[in-house]
């Protein structure tokens, strides 16, 4: 008996082979435990949160009791409750314009115009900034903002603070200085999701074949027709899956509203403070229907626009 | 022709323009950390100094909280690489009844809002009767941890031709012998910047942290508390400082590993 032989009889290679020969033992194995831990520890605690927002809440002795109720849920259409959920949402579009629009020029020079290093650089600009600390990135918006810091420095040497005062005078913009305005809010959130955009966009653009563009030229249509007509619709799916990000992170979030803009709670603002200083789980479970249903929603109406091929 | 080039001149402005506003917010916080001034944010600026690295890293509390949130990082890291890998093992060749579902709840947690994750995991944590702690963070991490690891991995094995595993069979190798000299070096740069990610995005973690930390303190946490209660600003922005470095610092490596591949580590958090 050679070696070779003998190692062919250890109890390892055994298994090994079993396992070779059993595709589906195999693939339990493989699948079974991260399987299990997204079941039980995901799956298991958003089936308890959504659970518990049937328990009711005794507002005198701040304890729950597991009497079912749906007192929770009818209480997100209560007048205060749904002004919430409007602020947010609208925060979220204009947040999703906003970045779109900011986005789809970076994108488009990177696919089409950059060269293969200036291509490599944008990549790693982008991702940087979308990786560097959200903690981090929202204070510094705090320091960026604040009242003689440099934004006011920079409009005060170009002569421009009474325009700013101006703009924070306006009602659904403004705020009484930067860092509590709504505008300020705005500014925070579309920097802070921007970089999601960008690059769906990219890669939608790089999609499109370029002598689709050269054909529409060919056939007479100007820069801007050819703009409109050809690259904007192959490149709308880009935009809506990066619009599914910005869209949602805004809805969740709920640092930033702490931290910059005025008074006024968000989505996350409410469920934060009704689990904390409240203890009332149960209307926050309730609450965090609301962006689930809201993003549900909004992914069906982004599938319609084919923004899964684009992901 | 006159104004196709001005018009190209006028997108190279705008993207260059757009990439100077990403990094516009991170050179602040870099240049405000050697500031002297103490107690506000005017600019411009009003000096020079190193004192406040010295007294950040004399500090207990800054101390404690760093090494907090870098246990959890390495622990939620280690275990998404794990699962991660597991996972995109199973479902790379696979195709049966359910997959999307399954690829469908991999993906869940970062889709939905962390608030979300953070409050279900509070609640379920309370309905089992589970304390907060450290246990508790780690948990929170790796679930959103392990779809970074996975979408990493899974876009390697895909590259990697099944040919090289049957060979390898063939040539006498038992399943745990391909694996350790056939698959794990084939995967290997891709799960290294897997779970460079993985560590980037665990140690800067806050929303499901406030959720699930109870009384312990992260990196981010402590952080969030100056911000809320400004005093010691030199101090919090040097922290500001050390935790933006942390996290740029495995984008750059995930950059490098994954750069001759087809699929670039980190274009999705």
């Amino acid at each position: 008996m050679n070696l070779n032989a003998l190692y062919l009889q250890t109890p390892l290679r055994g298994v090994s082979n079993f396992l070779f020969r059993h595709n589906k033992v195999l693939l339990m194995v493989l699948l079974g435990p991260p399987l299990l831990w997204f079941v039980v520890i995901y799956l298991g605690s958003l089936l308890a949160l959504l659970w518990q927002g049937f328990y009711s809440f005794d507002d005198f002795s701040m304890t729950i009791l597991p009497k079912l109720t749906f007192d929770n849920y009818i209480k997100i259409f209560a007048h205060a409750n749904f002004d919430i959920i409007l602020r947010t949402l609208a925060m979220a579009c204009a947040v999703t314009f906003a970045s779109a629009l900011i986005a789809f020029p970076i994108a488009y020079y990177m696919a089409v115009y950059a060269s293969k290093a200036e291509k490599g650089f944008f990549y790693i600009g982008v991702m940087l900034p979308m990786w560097a600390s959200y903690i981090v990135k929202a204070y510094s918006w705090t320091v960026i903002l604040a009242k003689g810091g440099i934004v006011y420095w920079v409009l005060s040497k170009l002569g421009l603070v009474a325009l700013l005062e101006a703009l924070l005078s306006m009602p659904y913009v403004g705020g009484s200085t930067l860092s509590t305005s709504h505008l300020g809010r705005f500014i925070v959130f579309t920097y802070i999701w921007l970089p999601f955009m960008i690059l769906p966009i990219q890669a939608a653009i790089e999609r499109v074949p370029q002598n689709l563009m050269q054909a529409s030229q060919d056939l007479g249509a100007n820069v801007s027709q050819s703009f409109c007509y050809v690259l904007l619709p192959l490149a709308f799916p880009g935009i809506v899956a990066g619009s599914i990000f910005t869209f949602s992170l805004t809805l969740g979030d709920y640092i930033i509203p702490t931290l910059i803009g005025p008074a006024g709670l968000f989505i996350g603002n409410f469920v934060y403070v009704q689990q904390g200083a409240a203890g009332n789980i149960p209307l926050a479970a309730a609450f965090t229907v609301v962006p689930i249903a809201l993003i549900a929603i909004y992914l069906l109406i982004a599938k319609r626009f084919g923004a899964f091929d684009a992901l | 022709m006159h104004s196709e080039s001005q018009k190209s001149w006028l997108l190279k402005t705008g993207a260059w323009l757009g990439l100077a506003f990403l990094h516009f917010p991170i050179v602040v916080i870099a240049m405000y950390a050697f500031n002297t001034e103490t107690s506000s944010f005017s600019f411009p600026l009003q000096g020079f100094t190193l004192e406040w690295f010295a007294k950040t890293l004399a500090r207990e509390d800054v101390r404690s909280a760093a090494w907090l949130s870098t246990k959890v990082a390495a622990q939620a890291t280690g275990l998404a690489m794990i699962l991660g890998t597991m996972a995109s093992a199973a479902l790379y060749r696979a195709s049966f009844f359910g997959k999307e579902t399954i690829t469908l709840l991999f993906i869940l947690p970062i889709a939905l809002p962390g608030i979300v994750t953070g409050i279900a995991l509070l609640s379920a944590y309370k309905l089992a009767g589970i304390e907060s702690g450290i246990f508790t963070i780690v948990t929170g991490h790796a679930t959103f941890c392990i779809v970074v690891v996975y979408n990493n991995v899974i876009a390697r094995f895909r590259r990697t031709s099944s040919s090289m595993l049957e060979a390898s069979m063939d040539l006498g190798a038992d399943g745990f012998q391909t694996f350790r000299y056939v698959v794990l070096p084939n995967i290997a740069t891709a799960l290294l910047a897997g779970g460079m990610l993985a560590f980037a995005l665990s140690f800067d973690e806050i929303i499901v942290t406030t959720f699930t930390a109870g009384s312990e303190r992260t990196l981010p946490i402590w952080l969030l508390n100056q911000l809320s209660k400004p005093r010691d600003t030199p101090i919090t922005n040097v922290v500001a400082l050390m935790v933006m470095l942390i996290t740029t610092l495995p984008i750059f490596g995930a950059y490098y590993l994954t750069k001759d591949t087809d699929s670039v580590a980190g274009a999705g958090k």
